[in-house]
């Protein structure tokens, strides 16, 4: 085993764990503490995976910004936590076999699949990522499209969230 | 080298404690916090599929970083929503909003 492996071995099994520890805490502030482990950890991912800039991007708008906004919510609507009662649903078997099947079934598909043992070829010296990206997001021939219409997304979800919050009286 | 089946695996297990959040926990916040688990192990699919193929070819970098801005528009609407449904009816719990029941 490379030491690149086993770093992956470590980092996965963190993240798998405090993915656990965001569906059955207790305590909503604790659940959203180890969301940011959870998504650190993928950041951690991507770096293995040579997209530095996803890692950073990662950090700035999933941590630095869906996070936050979660424990505000949390601490929002705290009065109504109920740490003490139930949180699964009465049918969370259910929801705990669908998630077992889902990734038993996609476990065997990939396993069936010829391209699983593919190893990654090396990034071709001098390729500079980062401005092959922006080109790609900005050029008419590539993904200009997408990108503004995310843009436009965006804007209608701030406004739409302004609204919904918006205490009228 | 990694081989690209320990990612898949890896996001496969991600997605999956994620479906079991968004199905199972009563809170409205949980089940937001379990579709982001979801979109993440997405994320980790589009990223490593991009690294193991052609790596001039960025559509899985660009879909991802989509997939970031769709997750932020989601989880801005959503928090909105709960936060809108606490100051009406005083419960985060989603099986209390039966108003829609027949």
């Amino acid at each position: 085993m490379t030491t690149e492996q086993i770093i992956f071995l470590i980092v996965a099994g963190a993240t798998l764990a405090s993915g656990l520890l965001v569906v059955t805490s207790r305590n909503l502030i604790h659940a959203a503490l180890w969301l940011v482990a959870t998504l650190f950890g993928v950041a951690i991912v991507y770096t293995l995976l040579n997209a530095g800039f996803m890692a950073v991007v990662q950090v700035v708008v999933y941590i630095g910004a869906i996070a936050i906004l979660f424990i505000f919510a949390v601490m929002l609507t705290r009065k109504d936590m109920r740490d003490s009662g139930a949180q699964l649903n009465s049918n969370w078997w259910a929801g705990a076999l669908m998630a077992v099947l889902t990734f038993g079934g996609l476990f065997a598909m990939l396993r069936t699949w010829g391209g699983m043992s593919k190893t990654a070829a090396e990034i071709p010296a001098g390729f500079d990522q980062i401005a092959e990206l922006g080109a790609q997001l900005t050029s008419p021939e590539a993904y200009v499209l997408p990108f503004e219409v995310a843009s436009v997304l965006l804007l209608a979800a701030m406004v739409g969230a302004v609204y919904l919050a918006f205490n009228k009286k | 080298m990694i081989p690209l089946s320990w990612y898949l695996t890896f996001a496969a297990a991600l997605f999956s404690i994620g479906l079991f959040g968004a199905l199972s926990r009563r809170n409205m916040v949980a089940i937001l916090l379990g579709v982001e688990l979801m979109l993440n192990a997405v994320n980790v699919n589009l990223v490593a599929f991009w690294r193991y193929g052609d790596v001039a070819q960025m559509a899985g970098q660009v879909f991802a970083i989509i997939v970031f801005a769709v997750a932020a528009a989601e989880v801005a609407v959503g928090l909105a929503l709960v936060i809108s449904v606490y100051r009406r009816h005083n419960t985060v719990i989603a099986e209390e909003l039966d108003l829609m029941k027949w």
